[in-house]
């Protein structure tokens, strides 16, 4: 079934190392933009819970912004949007970067900017999740506000939302699929460049949906050993503890059940 | 710096505006396909229905492990092909960009949705159970009278997020080359060249929608965090 | 004399719950071990026993939300088993009270009284209406018919929990440690209602620690430990001069 993609193409490659291509990019712009969605969804999550009045409404004023435009506009104001207000000259630069680099830089900076108010939404989450009595605790011991959230809030929030951050790097990943609109040749695209190539469209989707498969599994399992490998020894979950606490889970804002609001 | 001429967006309100109403509709299809099917999905899962819920099990694995796009582009090619076979003429059958976009949302969400009810009917108290076996109520109307009254009610917090989210998704049907708000704002985009002015008044647009409906659900959340205090 | 013995058991009411050499098992956890129990019509047993003793079990058995494993259960005529076409024939006779209450959350009070009676028993709204309020105000209550249940106190309800058992009119009532749950205070205005129900005439099997409650109204007391029954005796000779070790170690640790 899946012989076509040995067959050489018209630019003397084979279609599979289309595929692969395809793979490359997509695997590099999920994994650069979960750093950036990762270090800037951090920053703004804690400016959520923060007492500086003008740091939380501008931690919020992002998350709402980020959140509510769907990401494919993001995509289409980083790409055609922004080289049009910026001053003509730096315009023009942006416009002249070659492909892909030109789609693969605005890519980068809309997928890890959204997936950051996402993860800014878990991070407050697992912080207001805490018990009082850790800052309380901490602020007894003479620590400053900066070094109980360094020591005290954000490693044990973080340790927290593991398992709802397996869902924010899956969506990461299938929403890398988005560039494809401001021309970036990644998985989803250079499948369908297949299918229009060769007219076999059931093998070159079934390659691609196989790839994307295996890569939510690996991002899972990856996930999975995390979650186990900073786990704080004597605060193991078994599912009988979590069983009762769905119910409470589902009504927290971000804090849900692994992989329950997962953004496509 | 081009100066902005948001004149333009009045001249080009009425094309918007019917590509906004597109995009509602396809999230409101999408919402009542998704919700039944889903429902639906999450019960056959929640009585471990010999195959059929491996099946949903794996449906369900499948879509939630691919990009949307991916899908858009699955169905475009395959409802044609399973049309054509149902109709028994074995040839396909074109249903056109705008059919596959509702039916593939349907199918799409439902996967979603199912997600949501099923963990939902996991939070359900045991006793709840006991108490409708002791007082002799059947299996249906335990579920239609007493279970499924209260999972809704848990789970319409996230039910609803999922349906923001949705409503942003639509915007993904421009692959399949459809007028829906942002397919309106690109083609006029094109034909007037004001492709800023365009995307910034869906941007408004968008946000705003979302926005609102978001505050709607924390209130939502709010008022049901009490009552689930009071338990 | 013997005559009168025949005459004696044929004038007795016939039992209304037979439990018959009934075994069941948790995994490798036997929780009851050959229960053999009779309940005639009106009688008042109370159930008690340690915890983890399986009382509880054996309750649950009898509407058979727990199904055992070996033995016979008959109800009101009929044998529990497994391949029963309908248990909800017999259940629809069988009102249970539970410890942790299980109202409805998301249905006012009369609205959890009229369910089961409109559901099951086929009553027009009207009539479940009424008969709602009926044994609202019977449980003293029905000043509250339009509240949720997450507005009221424990003990209030419990009370509710019973009037909606008793909407279905039902021959036997099972009462699974209804006041364990409740703050002390609240546990009085629930067993009063208890005892008046008794005092009515209903079938009713208990499991409780309150033993003021078992004075006044059991028939007999039937003490349980490790899944078996050790002891079954009228109240007055059971909290008087219990015959084992063990229910004299239990009354000795509730008496305090």
């Amino acid at each position: 079934m899946f012989a076509v993609l040995f067959e050489p193409t018209a630019d003397g490659q084979r279609y599979i190392d289309w595929l692969l291509s395809g793979l490359g990019w997509t695997l590099a712009l999920a994994f650069f933009g979960w750093w950036i969605a990762f270090a800037v969804g951090i920053v703004v999550g804690i400016g959520r819970t923060v007492q500086n009045r003008a740091f939380a409404a501008l931690a919020r004023l992002y998350v709402e912004v980020f959140r509510n435009i769907p990401v494919l506009v993001q995509m289409f104001l980083w790409y055609f949007v922004l080289p049009e207000i910026l001053p003509t000259t730096l315009g023009n630069a942006i416009k002249q970067i070659p492909p892909p680099w030109g789609s693969f830089f605005p890519a980068l900076i809309c997928l890890g900017l959204y997936t950051a108010a996402r993860i800014a939404e878990q991070v407050r989450a697992g912080i207001e999740a805490l018990p009082k009595g850790q800052t309380e605790a901490a602020s007894a011991l003479g620590l400053s506000p900066y070094l109980t959230y360094r020591h005290i809030i954000v490693p044990q929030a973080l340790r927290l939302i593991v398992p709802s951050l397996t869902s924010e790097v899956m969506g990461i990943y299938k929403n890398t699929s988005v560039a494809l609109t401001i021309g970036l040749m990644e998985l989803t695209a250079q499948a369908r460049q297949i299918s229009e190539a060769t007219f076999q469209t059931f093998t070159a989707f079934g390659a691609a949906t196989l790839i994307y498969l295996a890569l939510a599994l690996i991002a899972y399992q990856g996930m999975a050993l995390i979650d186990r490998a900073v786990r704080i020894p004597g605060t193991a979950r078994t599912d009988d503890d979590i069983a009762p606490n769905l119910a409470e889970d589902i009504q927290q804002a971000g804090a849900l059940p692994a992989g329950m609001e997962i953004a496509k | 710096m081009n100066s902005l001429d948001f004149s333009i967006v009045l001249q080009a309100w009425p094309y918007l505006w019917s590509g906004l109403l597109f995009s509602l509709a396809l999230t409101a299809v999408a919402f009542v396909v998704g919700m039944v099917l889903g429902t639906c999905f999450a019960l056959l899962q929640h009585f471990e229905v010999p195959v059929i819920a491996k099946i949903v099990r794996g449906y369900i694995a499948l879509v939630r492990s691919i990009p949307l796009i991916l899908v858009l582009f699955w169905f475009f090619f395959l409802v044609p092909i399973v049309l054509g076979h149902l109709s028994g003429s074995g040839r396909p059958v074109p249903i056109g960009a705008t059919w596959t976009a509702f039916i593939t949302f349907g199918l799409f969400e439902a996967a979603y949705y199912s997600e949501i009810i099923r963990v939902g009917l996991r939070a359900v108290n045991r006793g709840q159970f006991e108490a409708c076996q002791a007082l002799a109520l059947s299996t249906f109307e335990t579920y239609r009278s007493v279970i499924m009254p209260q999972v809704l009610r848990v789970a319409s917090p996230i039910i609803l997020s999922q349906t923001i989210i949705l409503f942003q998704d639509t915007s993904l049907v421009y692959v399949l080359s459809l007028t829906d708000l942002l397919g309106a704002a690109s083609k006029l985009a094109q034909l007037n060249g004001r492709l800023v002015e365009m995307y910034l008044v869906i941007v408004v647009v968008y946000l705003a929608i979302s926005s609102a409906a978001s505050q709607g659900v924390a209130l939502l959340r709010k008022r049901y965090a009490i009552a689930g205090a009071r338990r | 004399m013997v005559q009168q013995t025949v005459v004696d058991e044929t004038r007795r009411p016939p039992a209304i719950v037979a439990v018959e050499g009934v075994v069941k098992r948790f995994g490798r956890f036997t929780a009851l071990n050959d229960i053999n129990l009779s309940v005639r019509a009106g009688e008042k047993i109370v159930l008690c026993g340690p915890s983890g003793s399986g009382k509880s079990t054996l309750i649950r058995c009898i509407n058979h939300i727990e199904t055992h494993d070996s033995g016979r259960i008959v109800v009101d005529g009929v044998e529990l088993t497994d391949r029963m076409g309908d248990i909800n024939t017999v259940r629809r006779e069988v009102g249970m009270v539970f410890q942790s209450f299980n109202l409805f959350p998301h249905l006012s009070i009369v609205e959890n009284c009229m369910l089961a009676p409109m559901k099951v028993r086929g009553l027009s709204r009207a009539q479940a209406h009424e008969r709602a309020r009926g044994f609202l105000r019977k449980v003293r209550i029905h000043d509250q018919a339009d509240k949720y249940p997450g507005q009221l106190s424990g003990g209030q309800q419990q009370r509710v929990a019973i009037a909606r058992a008793l909407c279905m009119q039902p021959k036997i009532m099972l009462f699974d440690e209804p006041t364990s749950a409740l703050d002390p205070e609240m546990v009085k205005e629930v067993l009063d209602i208890m005892v008046e129900l008794a005092r009515d005439g209903m079938t009713m099997v208990c499991v409780t620690h309150e033993m003021g409650f078992a004075r006044e109204v059991a028939d007999r007391v039937v003490f349980m430990d490790h899944g078996a029954i050790v002891e079954e005796a009228d109240p007055e000779t059971f909290f008087r001069a219990p015959r084992t070790e063990r229910a004299r170690d239990f009354l000795g640790q509730i008496i305090h």
